[in-house]
């Protein structure tokens, strides 16, 4: 607010120093923080990035290699791969699914708020326990899952436990987990729409679906937006279910950068490794932010 | 905190008038005294234990209040599941202040580490020294691998023994009788009975082993043993996982979980192949020696009484049994050292061994509570368990290589595996695996 104040004000620059000066030793407390939690921590990891780092080793500084290393490790380059499949499928699948269930729940019907309350219980338990439970639904011989599939006559799947079939089974889950949060959104952007010209549709005699891809969805966009800027970010940090669930396995098939970047740095010590790996991470995270915030301005009502 | 200190000091001032005569003792502390070993010597003093959840840890709890009277020392019990027990410890550890002055060290996986960058604290000379070890403690009573894992490559001895973790069968043997066979005692006769035993229409597999990557490889290597191979040999390490021995040993790892394990076995760990087995649903199984507890269980388990536990098969050039084990280790730090090494006499001892034994929650590194017949009456699992393990000890064969990146060996080596399940060739895979995990050893051996 301040800085907008002496740009955009007539009085010169010097004049605006001196009514800024004193309170300048305000920014203090902030910048201290600042710098001891985000800033030195950042610079830190990036030193350690460009150093030879092993738990229990001597250090060594060498430049740029660990970099050079992750650019021809296999199992890296695949994590980069498996982290897109599973974030685009991830936020992709709950925000149909919930925008579904939020037209769904606009409806008035007996019981709305009970099967809302119903609807929104997966958010609220904790994931690493609910992927726990899955796990043993996953179970390819004493799974609940395999029993249900058997009373409809379909062949049993190898669900978690099968190269080809892990990452979707793994999506399973993220959409029982993640599809009310999508939901809770959009009905909130529902509710704001204006009935106006849900009202000129009728009269003019559209159709629910010309309704709904005419009116409610350029309106509703820009909240939708927001749900897959949300959930773009929660895919791509996803950990907890997939860790406890296949551990990155079978092999190295649902390993992402972050069960990578966890293996690297807990598992096998190798600091100065992790360290690469988040910077890399963090770039990609950038990026996809900036493409995201494009998207939302796109979005936004004109 | 200010107890101890000035009982230190009044004790060094003691030390420096009388006890002259015992200037080695006083070199390493503070504490000295004349004559036998006494448990009461370093009374007053309190140390924190780091130890991993499981069965080991809770005896330890239940029997805390004992050691706490029999030596006047108090003790802090932490019990954190085991990866994050190993990862706190090596951080601590490597942070020069560990919070604690005993923990459980994981051989088969940290000893390389550990004694690469000398966290420990090297207690040869109290071992020697019978006014820190009674004669009741019986050095000679511990096995071989015991001592082996516990001696440094520098020969310095920084832990002590306390458990070992042997591979062995559980077979189903109310399958084995419907079948009419006779349980395994080479592996063709384990794939011969596996084939007949398998069932897969009726939910049945004719066995079942670990699967999932990492976990697989001490399986891997219990085949492996019956070709008479580890997997890395000498010092430096060199990789044998490419050789011709390696490669058919892999081929029966890939054969036996291809054709008589049940679907989905490439994502199995223990605990997955440990349900099956427990709900009746496999007649072999090939796995650590500690899940017979649980099997025995009513209820947890549909096997109670029907579980046969057996020596691993033969292989064809010799017969082993791969183990992996842990023991009791001070770190370098610690200042509180000679309470902490009563601790860890009284852990590894042979009265704690027993319980451990009697309880099924491991099997120590010594014989003597193996052929004691009042241990072995005590023992809340059938003894052929007992028997089972004491038949390992000499023909045990270390399962993981005592190297830096273990956990890196068993992820490399594990996808191949993995790999292999999916339909990947045996020799390729093991081939590219050994490329990809040189570079790595190599790099963690220098400097």
């Amino acid at each position: 607010m301040a800085g907008a104040d002496i740009s955009g004000g007539m009085t010169g620059r010097a004049s605006g120093d001196a009514r800024l000066r004193p309170y300048l030793g305000f920014i203090w407390p902030a910048l201290v923080v600042c710098t001891a939690v985000i800033i030195f921590p950042w610079l830190f990891t990036i030193w350690m990035s460009l150093n030879d780092w092993h738990i229990g080793s001597e250090r060594a500084f060498i430049g740029l290699a660990n970099y050079a290393n992750l650019a021809t490790d296999r199992r890296f380059l695949e994590s980069i791969g498996h982290t897109f499949y599973f974030t685009i499928l991830a936020v992709f699948l709950p925000l149909v699914l919930g925008t579904m269930a939020a037209l769904v729940f606009h409806k008035k019907f007996r019981g709305r708020g009970f099967f809302r309350a119903l609807f929104i219980m997966p958010m609220m338990a904790t994931p690493v326990a609910v992927s726990l439970v899955w796990t043993m639904m996953f179970h390819p011989q004493l799974g609940v899952l395999n029993y249900l599939l058997s009373l409809v006559g379909l062949p049993p799947s190898q669900w978690v436990f099968a190269t080809s079939t892990v990452i979707p089974s793994l999506i399973l889950v993220e959409i029982w987990l993640w599809t009310p949060f999508v939901m809770i959104i959009v009905l909130g952007g529902l509710a704001s729409l204006p009935i106006e010209p849900y009202e000129a549709a009728l009269i003019d005699g559209a159709s629910q679906w010309q309704m709904f891809w005419k009116i409610t969805y350029p309106l509703v966009l820009p909240f939708l937006v927001v749900a897959m800027i949300i959930r773009t970010i929660d895919a791509l940090k996803a950990f907890e279910t997939i860790w406890v669930i296949t551990n990155g396995g079978p092999g190295t098939a649902s390993e992402t950068l972050n069960v990578y970047l966890y293996a690297q740095a807990f598992a096998y010590n190798q600091v100065g490794t992790a360290s690469a790996v988040v910077v890399v991470f963090f770039a990609i995270i950038v990026a996809l932010s900036l493409v995201l915030l494009w998207a939302r301005q796109k979005a936004k009502w004109t | 905190m200010s107890q101890s200190i000035s009982r230190r000091r009044a004790l060094q001032g003691a030390a420096a008038l009388g006890g002259l005569a015992a200037p080695m003792l006083n070199t390493v502390t503070a504490y000295s005294q004349s004559g036998a070993f006494n448990w009461q010597r370093f009374k007053g003093q309190a140390i924190e234990i780091v130890m991993e959840t499981g069965p080991r840890a809770d005896l330890v709890k239940k029997q805390q209040k004992e050691f706490e009277e029999k030596t006047g020392i108090k003790v802090g019990l932490e019990i954190i599941p085991e990866q994050q027990a190993r990862q706190k410890t090596t951080i601590e550890l490597n942070s020069g202040k560990p919070a604690f002055d005993l923990f459980n060290i994981a051989y088969h996986v940290q000893k390389r580490q550990i004694e690469k960058a000398k966290w420990l604290f090297d207690i040869t000379p109290w071992t020697k020294d019978p006014q820190m070890t009674p004669a009741e403690y019986e050095f000679g009573d511990v096995s071989k691998p015991g001592w082996d894992y516990a001696t440094q490559s520098d020969g310095k001895i920084t832990s002590l023994p306390m458990f070992v973790d042997y591979f062995i069968v559980y077979i189903n043997k109310e399958l084995f009788a419907k079948k009419g066979l006779q349980p395994p005692k080479t592996m063709d006769e384990m794939m011969d009975a596996a084939a007949k035993l398998n069932d897969p229409a009726n939910g049945i597999a004719g066995y079942v082993g670990r699967g999932l990557r990492n976990a697989n490889v001490p399986l891997y290597t219990q085949y492996l043993s019956g070709w008479d191979q580890q997997t890395t040999k000498g010092n430096p390490p060199e990789l044998l996982t490419d050789t011709p021995d390696a490669i058919a040993a892999a081929e029966y790892y890939k054969k036996i979980l291809t054709s008589y394990a049940p679907q989905g076995v490439t994502g199995f760990n223990w605990n997955e192949c440990q349900g099956l087995f427990m709900q009746g649903r496999a007649a072999i199984w090939l796995d650590g020696i500690g899940f017979a507890p649980p099997a025995e269980d009513k209820t947890k388990s549909r096997v109670v009484g029907k579980v046969g536990y057996i020596l691993p098969p033969a292989g064809p050039k010799a017969h082993h049994s791969v183990f992996f084990g842990g023991g009791a280790a001070i770190p370098d730090a610690s200042p509180k050292k000679e309470a902490a090494y009563m601790a860890s006499l009284w852990m590894t001892g042979r009265q704690m061994t027993s319980r451990m034994l009697q309880t099924g929650g491991g099997v120590p590194f010594r014989s003597a509570p193996l052929k004691d017949p009042a241990v072995l009456s005590q023992l809340t699992i059938p003894k052929e368990w007992a028997d089972c393990a004491a038949g390992c000890a000499p023909i045990s064969m270390p399962g993981l290589p005592v190297i830096v990146p273990v956990t890196q060996f068993r992820d490399t080596i594990g996808t191949a595996l993995t790999n292999m399940l999916a339909g990947a060739d045996p020799a390729t895979e093991l081939k590219r695996a050994t490329a990809e995990f040189k570079p790595i050893l190599d790099k963690s051996e220098q400097g």
